[in-house]
């Protein structure tokens, strides 16, 4: 099992078909085996074990990844807006590897004991570099060879490197993607970075069903709606933050994006409101709201357009919070909810997130395989299951808010304050408390006419419960998020857990 | 008789047919143009379809039997056709997922 199974598969049924680029002039399937086979060779040439990419969104990506798979090496996409530092860090790591960048990352690179860099454009016009191509089916047919490695984003401690094999990508694919499904018109706009999950898992996806990638290397709202409407993308993958962002650019524009049929968001916590609001300005679009990890190939849960339909239509506000669940598992993946002792906690009550199928890797370069005897991973989540089956994620379990013994949500705080139509964004976390051992704070942004702390307070109290109102509230003019849109609760906590929380009357 | 789990793939010993199972696990008589399927890239070729399982696979398309304990996808299209135990297995209609990526 290999992923280059996936693009012959491709290839094979929709050859001409453009798989990456524009519609006239970007390449098509037959094209991107070529290239990959080109990229085999040198890579077996030059025996590199792996690939690492230091570069934007372009079609650079599935060259890179199916030919690394093609030539047995691992694909390792890296953040390229590490600080130099960190990057070679990173990079140091990785090594011994064939290094395809821009320009820029091959100067930021350059000198990195056991890399050999090629330059991006270079390595596009010429992807074999004299080195003899690979043959047509030769690719390692080892399922437990490794096909990913991703540097986790890690908003607690230094980032490790997930590991993910062939199999688990397959199986992925083979379990959630219909072969050929696309129509010969759709389009996928590719915005998130190579090196987040959701970017390999799109690639495949888009592929294997026959749906032209369309790559944006720098991600800013006005650009993103302007190549939606020049390419006529149908299809959109977006992380919370860049969703909230196109909505407002959206509101500002006046405009509604009537060609995009379906926009799937996830990897962070979404606001009810900015969905809500999204629904509107595609009005054309069926939504999805997929939970995954790294760890997990990505998807593990997903919400689709009818039930976002359904949820946002009706007048009953259990249903409609339902919004912001994560909802079910896909085929072939199970989810369960346990409490510390391990043993699985009720519907209704939350635990930790645990999932098991045959796309979960659960696996780390530097620690092994991490799953349990059974196969079962533990995801460091915390939620729970609600009586329809639906999934709700409160957050990492390292967020959970522990005051007097008592376990809370951050999520669950932020939805309430977020029900107050002048709160923009809310964060809500833990600090140290001589009393209670933690006490909630939160931090917000607001618009004018903005509310009081003691509104807030009493907003809280009325919609949860009184152990949830904030000791401390503070007013800000933006939160911190990491470039794939998570919010850095341990900032928050670093920054104004350090003083005792003045007290509550 | 070939053991059946997840992410094992077989070829059709008379045509060109290659499958990956998807769903299923234990001992199975895979048949693919009346002749047993062996573990991909085990074989060369030798014969043809017989007759009366001659309809051919497709690329791409889940084929599963009746109660649904087996599906396995077609990796590369041929000229014979599915079987388990005898029984034909059929190209199955799944109601498509929302893409999530």
């Amino acid at each position: 099992m290999n992923l280059m199974m996936l693009l012959e598969m491709a290839a094979t049924a929709m050859g001409e078909r453009v798989a990456v680029g524009p519609s006239g002039s970007g390449i098509t399937c037959d094209d991107l085996m070529g290239r990959a086979a080109g990229l085999a060779g040198r890579l077996r040439a030059s025996r590199s074990e792996r690939l690492l990419l230091c570069g934007e969104p372009g079609a650079i990506l599935p060259v890179s990844l199916f030919g690394a798979a093609w030539g047995g090496a691992a694909y390792v996409p890296v953040n390229y807006r590490l600080p130099d530092d960190d990057l070679r860090a990173l990079a140091e790591r990785a090594s011994p590897a064939l290094v395809v960048a821009d320009s820029n990352g091959a100067a930021r690179l350059a000198g990195v004991d056991g890399l050999e860099i090629v330059e991006r454009d270079g390595l596009l016009a010429d992807p074999s570099g004299g080195s003899e191509t690979a043959d047509l089916g030769d690719w390692p047919a080892d399922p437990d060879a490794t096909a990913v490695l991703l540097y986790t984003s890690g908003t607690s401690g230094p980032p490790k490197a997930a590991v993910l094999r062939h199999r688990h990508l397959v199986s992925y694919v083979f379990s959630t993607v219909e072969f050929a499904s696309a129509g010969p018109d759709e389009a996928h706009i590719m915005a998130v970075p190579p090196y987040h999950v959701a970017s390999v898992a799109a690639q495949l996806s888009q592929v294997y069903s026959g749906r032209r990638i369309v790559p944006l290397a720098k991600f800013d709202p006005e650009a993103w709606i302007d190549l939606v409407r020049d390419q006529h993308v149908t299809h959109a993958m977006l992380v919370p933050t860049m969703l909230a962002r196109i909505v407002d650019a959206l509101d500002r524009r006046g405009e509604t994006l009537e060609t995009v049929r379906f926009v799937s968001y996830g990897g962070g916590k979404s606001h009810r409101t900015v969905v809500e609001r999204a629904l509107e300005v595609f009005p054309a679009a069926g939504f999805s709201h997929a939970y995954g990890l790294t760890e997990t190939s990505s998807t593990v849960c997903v919400m689709g357009p009818d039930d976002h339909r359904r949820w946002a239509a009706s007048d009953d506000p259990d249903e409609r919070a339902r919004l912001s669940s994560a909802g079910r598992p896909l085929p072939g993946v199970e989810v369960s909810v346990r409490g510390r002792d391990g043993t699985t906690t009720g519907t209704g009550t939350a635990g930790e997130i645990w999932v098991r199928g045959e796309q979960v890797a659960g696996e780390y370069a530097e620690g092994g395989s991490q799953l349990d005897e059974d196969g079962w991973f533990c995801t460091r989540d915390s939620g729970h299951l609600d009586e329809a089956g639906y999934l709700w994620v409160h957050g990492r379990n390292d967020d959970i808010i522990i005051r007097g013994g008592e376990n809370m949500s951050p999520g669950e705080i932020e939805d309430a304050l977020l029900t107050h139509p002048a709160v923009v964004d809310a964060a809500a976390f833990g600090v140290p408390s001589r009393e209670w051992g933690e006490e909630v704070a939160v931090c917000v942004v607001a618009r004018s006419p903005a509310p009081t702390a003691d509104d807030l307070r009493e907003l809280v109290r009325a919609r949860l419960r009184s152990s949830r109102v904030p000791a401390r509230v503070e007013f800000v003019d933006d939160l911190p998020y990491n470039d794939t849109g998570k919010l850095l609760r341990r900032e928050l906590r670093q920054l104004y857990g350090a003083d005792p929380a003045p007290q509550v009357d | 008789m070939v053991e059946l789990r997840p992410g094992a793939r077989f070829q059709s010993t008379v045509c060109a047919t290659e499958v990956i199972v998807v769903k299923g696990t234990g001992s199975a008589e895979l048949t693919c143009g009346g002749a047993a399927m062996v573990p991909a890239g085990s074989a060369e070729r030798a014969g043809e379809p017989s007759a009366d399982a001659s309809d051919g696979t497709l690329l791409g398309k889940r084929y599963g039997d009746g109660d649904e304990t087996v599906e396995v996808l077609c990796t590369k299209a041929g000229a014979g056709s599915l079987a388990l135990g005898g029984v034909a297995l059929a190209v199955k209609v799944t109601k498509p997922l929302p893409a999530s990526d």
